[in-house]
């Protein structure tokens, strides 16, 4: 296959960035979407030139760390797939492919191809967790937890953090990604005692990183790589209302 | 008090009161619309109309309870703060989105298939420009060419005889019928009111919604036109 490359490239976090075009010639359509990266670079390493730069890690689509624009769509035109297991057999040869960063402000682009996305650590930080003893490992199923919790919260466990849907929303939410996180320790039992602080404390960080506001438009569910729905946007949202109508006052408790 | 500011702060917060005010709007435009087809209904055997009894009755609503035009000023009122607090947080938001997205990806593709949630901020614009125009034609008269204090069916009926102006009610209402399609799912998902049981029937409640709307509105003004009622 022939492809027209059009990359981002930026050469550091204050270089202003432009596209540039590559022509690559000997694309097997076998080829991960990566692998085809590498095949460019290996020409431009041997031309001298600097290699494009993106993140990759697993290779096999679990790790969160490749994501990137392609043709205008977080991770490519396949659904349910990352970039990295994206193969050249969804493109026709002669396709011209653009290729960008992630957008976002809370995204800085370091280096071409690669954003910084300590922003999702920074949320996570702030109420991603649960309290535990530590010490001797407690007993597997000592905790019941029923099925439909169990899955629920184990769909939305399987977020890998790439930022997919913070591409594909106009308004570069990161509200698919902490709702995932939030549901995710709302509905088992080991995640109750911090829920209201949780989530709270989640969504104050999600706009102190600078992220947009959900408009319920639904576009990082399609774009999302594990297929979170945004139904857990909705329990997000109404777990900050509780949150704030639980509030009770400090003195609750206290002997009269 | 303390967490209620936070609730603020956060745009889910911003999109809560986009959303309760949203639904204080939704109320009104259902009952405006049901209020509207009283057009349809024939005088009585001493000539009144429904539209004009409705009109009195919304006029002297309480009283000797709460003076004349009592409830329709608190009515005014509410909506009055409905809609600012809506353009509020919808301008707040709206300007926080821009600021999370300074530079678009090349060749952005269109991921939300709906119309109606990529046009809900140029619509709402459209919608406030409308209720300017429609307050200035059917309340106080200025935009209406033969304006009678009080006399509504009359005012009504001899407006929408002018083509022009059943297109411009066209437009709105096509603009109104987006924005509620849209606005009814957001509010269900802003508000965290899903549970997978019925979670299937939002996106067609929130259409059904705004074709009655759209249909309801525009069924009296098509009739007049048309020369049925008069």
């Amino acid at each position: 296959m022939k492809l027209t490359l059009h990359v981002w490239r930026q050469s550091g976090p204050n270089d202003p960035g432009r596209h540039e075009r590559y022509e690559a010639d000997d694309v097997s359509e076998h080829m991960s979407f990566l692998e085809m990266l590498d095949v460019v670079n290996e020409r431009l390493v041997g031309q001298g030139e600097e290699p494009i730069a993106f993140e990759h890690d697993c290779r096999e689509g679990i790790c969160g760390s490749c994501g990137m624009m392609i043709n205008g769509v977080p991770h490519g035109p396949k659904t349910l797939t990352t970039a990295c297991q994206l193969h050249m057999r969804s493109f026709r040869d002669g396709d011209e492919i653009w290729i960008d960063p992630w957008r976002a402000t809370a995204f800085p682009v370091l280096k071409d191809l690669v954003v910084d996305r300590s922003g999702f650590d920074r949320i996570i930080a702030s109420g991603g967790y649960i309290s535990v003893r530590t010490g001797s490992a407690p007993d597997g199923n000592a905790i019941p937890v029923p099925k439909d919790n169990a899955d629920a919260a184990f769909d939305a466990a399987t977020c890998i953090g790439c930022g997919a849907c913070v591409a594909a929303c106009p308004n570069a939410s990161a509200m698919l990604f902490t709702s995932a996180k939030v549901a995710h320790l709302a509905q088992v039992p080991q995640g109750q005692a911090e829920r209201w602080d949780r989530v709270l404390a989640m969504v104050d960080r999600h706009d102190a990183e600078g992220f947009g506001n959900c408009t319920n438009h639904g576009a990082c569910q399609t774009a999302c790589p594990k297929g979170i729905s945004i139904d857990y946007i909705a329990q997000l949202n109404r777990d900050l209302i509780r949150a704030t109508l639980r509030a009770r006052p400090v003195e609750a408790g206290r002997d009269a | 008090m303390r967490r209620v500011a936070t609730l603020y702060r956060t745009t889910v917060g911003k999109k809560v009161l986009m959303a309760v005010s949203g639904v204080v709007l939704f109320g009104f435009v259902f009952v405006h619309m049901l209020g509207n087809l009283k057009m349809l209904v024939p005088p009585d055997a001493a000539g009144h109309y429904a539209m004009d009894v409705y009109a009195e009755f919304l006029r002297s609503v309480g009283y000797p309870l709460v003076p004349h035009h009592g409830v329709l000023w608190l009515a005014r009122l509410v909506l009055l703060a409905a809609v600012g607090v809506h353009i509020v947080s919808a301008v707040q938001l709206a300007r926080l989105s821009r600021a999370a997205r300074p530079r678009s990806h090349a060749k952005e593709q269109n991921l939300s298939l709906a119309y109606a949630s990529r046009t809900m901020r140029w619509g709402g614009v459209i919608l406030l420009l409308f209720i300017i125009y429609h307050i200035l034609h059917f309340t106080t008269g200025q935009a209406h060419s033969s304006f009678v204090a009080g006399a509504v069916h009359q005012n009504y009926v001899s407006a929408f005889q002018n083509p022009v102006v059943f297109l411009v009610y066209l437009v709105a209402q096509t603009a109104l019928c987006l924005h509620l399609y849209h606005g009814v799912w957001s509010f269900f998902q802003t508000l965290g009111l899903n549970h997978p049981k019925y979670n299937h029937l939002r996106r067609p409640f929130a259409a059904a919604f705004a074709v009655v709307v759209f249909v309801g509105f525009l069924t009296p003004p098509t009739l007049v036109l048309a020369g049925v009622v008069s």
